[in-house]
């Protein structure tokens, strides 16, 4: 294995796990949220109300944790590959979450938001036939 | 309306400029290639080290307390997909500021991915 296509076999592995553990931290979250209710306030004892109730909620907490996970392969994944890189290719998680959302929690998604989600995954397609490092960095 | 608009600004523009700083911070780190679990730790020890690291994380953890608001609003097949647009201020944040080349083809894929988030907002009805 060349090391252009070793660089690319472990961005692609880490991008896969990233692509699975957000968007299923996501439904977790999704989930306890719609168990606290709206937040309808930006009086700071309502925010404080409101997110107590929110960190009380235990599916809030797993949904925590799997995107604690998701941010240690993120932080792995951008010591070599570009942020420009990264971020887009790992939006595959959008079909992921639409599939979530659809058969875990129960939420009608119209055929354009489907059309929407396609047209982001074509948009990862193109992102991901890009190489992934630039090779010198400006300081910042 | 008002509050979900100002909750979708926190999640996109502060959650990109997070990332950013924490992938400016990893940079500095270096490539990992040591992936047991220990030297990992090692690696998360020393960025945690970091100002710009921590930098990031306050901004991201803004964004998170915007995105537990927003999913208490709206739902989750709505809310995850919209916030794709911070690709495109990913792209142009890494392009500026991290130095970054973006190809136009590249260009081109998130130009598609914004393309999609207006498709998921018109599926909002």
């Amino acid at each position: 294995m060349t090391q252009s296509q070793g660089l690319h076999f472990k961005t692609g592995v880490l991008i896969l796990i990233i692509i699975v553990l957000s968007p299923l931290g996501n439904t977790f979250l999704g989930k306890g949220m719609k168990n606290v209710g709206g937040m309808n306030s930006w009086a700071p004892r309502d925010l404080f109300h409101f997110f107590l109730q929110a960190f009380t909620t235990g599916s809030i907490w797993i949904g925590i944790g799997l995107l604690l996970s998701y941010f240690v392969a993120y932080l792995l994944v951008l010591s070599w590959a570009d942020y420009s890189y990264v971020q887009p290719a790992s939006s595959a998680s959008y079909v992921i979450i639409s599939l979530l959302a659809h058969f875990v929690l129960h939420e009608t998604i119209s055929p354009i938001r489907w059309v929407g989600v396609a047209v982001i995954c074509l948009g990862v397609f193109v992102v991901g036939h890009t190489y992934p490092k630039t090779p010198e960095h400006h300081s910042w | 309306m008002v509050t979900q608009a100002i909750l979708y600004i926190l999640i996109v523009f502060v959650g990109t400029g997070g990332e950013l700083f924490v992938s400016r911070a990893m940079k500095t780190i270096g490539e990992v290639t040591d992936f047991r679990p220990h030297s990992i730790a090692r690696v998360v020890a020393r960025a945690l080290a970091l100002p710009r690291m921590w930098m990031g994380i306050a901004l991201m953890a803004i964004a998170f307390f915007a995105l537990l608001g927003m999913l208490s609003l709206a739902k989750v097949s709505f809310v995850f997909p919209s916030t794709a647009l911070s690709y495109a201020a990913g792209a142009l944040g890494g392009r500026l500021f991290l130095g970054e080349r973006v190809s136009p083809q590249r260009w081109f894929g998130v130009l598609l991915v914004c393309l999609g988030v207006v498709l998921v907002f018109l599926g909002n009805g």
